[in-house]
C-alpha cells in the first residue's frame, strides 16, 4: 500500500499495452462495429420468443383469417392474382419494418434507460459506427422475421419472384429506413411509453393504409393522393413489384423515395448523436 | 525533460440547461504515474468534472487535456487514454461478466482474440472468473463494483478514473479493491479516486483536489494537506476512571464514557509527556486511537471555511 507523499511525477512509466500495438482509428472502429453487431444478434436470439416467434403468430392469423377466409371470397384482385398472393409480399414488408423499427427502440432505449448506452458513450468508437451497429442488427431482425413470415406465407399460396434484385433491395431499403427512425425515436424517448407511442399512433395507421390490404386504385380522390404522401405505400409496392411484377406507384419513383428517407434519416440520427441528444448532458 | 501531464484541466466551466453552474472555472493538474483523489461533498461538482473528462458532459467553457490529447477536439484519441469506473452501476445486466468486459474491448477496438485473454486476466485478478458466464444481474452490490473496474481495465488505460468505487462495498472487499487499483497504479496507470471515505483518499493518494461549489478549495500534496492539521483529538480507554481528571499541560482531557477518554491537543504536543502525566494520575491507558480521521477533520474545516465564506 503506497504512503502519503508527493508525486512520483514522470518517474513512473505509463502503462502500455505491451501484447498489441493500437489499432488505426478506422481498424479500431472496425473492430467496434463488429462487436456491436455481434452483440445485437446475440440478444435478437437470446430473446427469440420476444424477437421472431410473435411476428410468425400474428402472420399466420392474418394469412389464415384475410387471406384464405375473406380471401377466397374477394377472388382475383389484380393482374390476375389471388387476394392471399397479393397481400404477401405486404405483409412480409409490414413484418419487416415493424420488426427493425422494434429492435432498434428496445435494444437501443433499454440500453438508454439502465445508462448501459454510456458504455458505448464514453468509449473511442465514432458516431457513424455505433449507429451503423445497431442500424445491422435491426436490419437482421427485420431480414429474419420476412424470412420467416414468407415461409409460412408458402405454406398457403404459392409465389414465383418476378425481380429478386428490386425485391432484396426493397426490402433491405425499407428494413433502413424503420431502423433509423427507431434510433431517432429511441434517441428523444425518456420513458418506454415514449417508444409504444410512435409505432400505436403513426407507424400502425401508416401501415394499415399503406396499400398493404389493396390497390391504391380501389380508392376515389382525394384518398388516392393523400396516400402518395404515405412512405410505406412506396415500400410495400416496390416489393409487390420485386415479388408479382405489379404496382401501384412509379418503381424507380419509389426507390428514389426510399434512398430518400435513408439519406435524410442518417443524416438526423448522426446529428442526434453527434450533438448528443438525450445522451450527453 | 518534462513528462507530459496525464490531466490538464483549463479553466473548465460547465453550466447545465437549468442555469445550475456546476462548475466555475476550474484548473488543475495531475501529474504521470500519480494517485490522485478529488474529493467534496455531494453536488460540489466532481461528478460534473468527471462527465466532462469522460465527454458524457459537455463542457460550457475551457479544455481538459489527458495525455496532451483534448476531449474536446479529439475526442475519440482522449477516449482511447481513459477508463472509467462510474459511481452508479451501468452495464447491461442481462449479459454476462464474460460478455460485458469482451465487448468493453470491442469498443475500444481491441480485438476479440485479445480481448477474450484480458477479460480472463481481469475477471481472474478481480475474484470474479467463475462467475464469469453468469448474467450480471445476479452479482451482489460488491461483485458489481468490481466488475466495473475489470471493464475499465479491458482498454489498459493510462488514466484510470474511478467515481466512488467502494460505495456500499464491505470492508473486505474494500481492502481487496485497493490493492488492486494501487498495483495496477505501482505499474505505471494514473489513477484518479474520488470517495467519501476519507481513509481511502488518506492511504492511497499521493496529491489531493478538494472541490466545493464548483471550485477547487484545496490543491496541493497529501503530505502538505495533512501537515495543516494543527490539532488531534484521541480517544483513550482505560483501565479505571479516576473521580476527578487530572489537568494536563496543553491537552484537554474530556470523560466520554466510563471506560474512555477524550484527549485533544496541538499536534506540535508530544505523546510521551502526555502518558507521563495520565500515569502519574493513575490513569492506565490500555489502548488508544484517533477521534476521527486526520483527513476528515481537515476536510470538514476546509468545507465549513468555504461555506462560510460563500454566506
Amino acid at each position: 500500500m503506497p504512503e502519503p507523499g508527493e508525486a512520483r511525477a514522470a518517474a513512473a512509466p505509463p502503462a502500455a499495452d505491451t501484447r498489441a500495438p493500437r489499432p488505426s482509428h478506422l481498424d479500431a472502429n472496425l473492430v467496434g462495429l463488429r462487436t456491436l453487431i455481434r452483440r445485437e444478434i446475440a440478444r435478437i436470439l437470446r430473446i427469440w420468443t420476444q424477437t421472431l416467434i410473435p411476428p410468425a403468430i400474428t402472420m399466420t392469423l392474418y394469412f389464415v383469417i384475410f387471406g384464405k377466409l375473406i380471401g377466397s371470397r374477394i377472388g382475383s384482385i389484380e393482374g390476375g392474382f389471388t387476394y392471399m398472393q397479393y397481400i404477401v409480399p405486404g405483409l412480409v414488408m409490414m413484418s419487416i419494418i415493424t420488426n427493425s423499427y422494434a429492435n432498434i427502440t428496445s435494444s437501443f432505449f433499454g440500453l438508454k434507460f439502465s445508462h448501459a448506452v454510456e458504455e458505448m458513450l464514453v468509449s473511442p468508437m465514432s458516431n457513424w459506427v455505433i449507429l451503423s451497429g445497431y442500424v445491422v442488427g435491426a436490419v437482421v431482425r427485420g431480414l429474419a422475421v420476412g424470412v420467416i413470415v414468407l415461409g409460412i406465407a408458402l405454406f398457403f399460396t404459392s409465389l414465383d419472384i418476378q425481380h429478386p434484385f428490386i425485391t432484396f433491395a426493397s426490402v433491405l431499403l425499407g428494413a433502413i429506413i424503420f431502423s433509423l427512425a427507431g434510433f431517432i425515436n429511441a434517441v428523444y424517448a425518456t420513458k418506454f411509453d415514449d417508444i409504444a407511442l410512435v409505432p400505436t399512433f403513426i407507424l400502425t395507421p401508416l401501415t394499415y393504409l399503406g396499400g398493404v390490404f389493396y390497390s391504391i386504385h380501389m380508392l376515389g380522390e382525394p384518398w388516392q393522393a393523400i396516400s402518395r404522401a404515405n412512405p410505406i405505400l412506396y415500400m410495400v409496392n416496390a416489393f409487390r413489384y420485386g415479388v408479382l411484377g405489379i404496382t401501384d406507384v412509379n418503381v424507380p419513383i419509389a426507390f428514389a423515395v426510399m434512398l430518400g428517407f435513408v439519406v435524410v434519416l442518417w443524416i438526423v440520427a448522426l446529428h442526434l448523436l453527434r450533438r448528443g441528444v438525450g445522451l450527453r448532458s | 525533460m518534462t513528462a507530459t501531464p496525464a490531466l490538464v484541466v483549463d479553466n473548465l466551466r460547465k453550466t447545465y440547461s437549468n442555469g445550475v453552474e456546476a462548475l466555475k472555472g476550474i484548473s488543475l493538474t495531475v501529474q504521470q504515474g500519480d494517485f490522485f483523489a478529488l474529493l467534496g461533498p455531494n453536488g460540489a461538482g466532481k461528478s460534473t468534472l468527471i462527465g466532462i473528462l469522460s465527454s458524457l458532459v459537455n463542457a460550457s467553457s475551457g479544455d481538459a487535456q489527458v495525455f496532451g490529447v483534448s476531449v474536446q477536439r479529439e475526442r475519440s484519441a482522449a477516449m482511447r487514454l481513459i477508463g472509467l469506473v462510474p459511481q452508479e452501476v451501468n452495464f447491461n445486466q442481462f449479459e454476462s461478466l464474460f460478455d460485458i468486459c469482451v465487448n468493453e474491448a470491442g469498443f475500444y477496438g481491441i480485438p476479440r482474440k485479445l480481448a477474450v485473454k484480458r477479460a480472463e486476466k481481469y475477471l481472474r485478478e478481480l475474484r470474479l472468473w467463475d462467475k464469469a458466464r453468469m448474467p450480471s444481474r445476479e452479482l451482489s452490490g460488491g461483485m458489481k463494483r468490481r466488475l466495473m473496474i475489470a471493464r475499465a481495465m479491458m482498454s489498459e488505460p493510462k488514466l484510470l478514473i474511478l467515481d466512488e468505487p467502494t460505495a456500499g462495498v464491505d470492508i473486505e472487499i474494500r481492502r481487496s479493491m485497493w490493492e488492486f487499483v494501487s498495483a495496477i497504479n505501482q505499474a505505471g496507470t494514473t489513477v484518479i479516486l474520488t470517495t467519501h471515505y476519507l481513509e481511502e483518499a488518506e492511504k492511497l493518494c499521493r496529491n489531493i483536489a478538494i472541490i466545493d461549489y464548483g471550485t477547487i478549495i484545496e490543491n496541493t500534496s497529501m503530505h502538505r494537506l495533512l501537515a495543516k492539521l494543527d490539532k488531534e483529538t484521541f480517544v483513550l480507554d482505560v483501565a479505571a476512571m479516576p473521580e476527578v481528571l487530572p489537568t494536563l499541560d496543553g491537552v484537554v482531557l474530556r470523560r466520554r464514557d466510563e471506560q474512555t477518554l477524550e484527549a485533544e491537543m496541538s499536534r506540535a504536543h508530544d505523546l510521551n509527556s502526555m502518558f507521563a502525566e495520565l500515569t502519574a494520575g493513575g490513569i492506565m491507558v490500555t489502548s488508544m486511537r484517533n477521534k476521527t480521521n486526520r483527513l476528515e477533520e481537515l476536510f470538514m474545516r476546509l468545507v465549513e471555511d468555504q461555506r462560510q465564506k460563500a454566506a
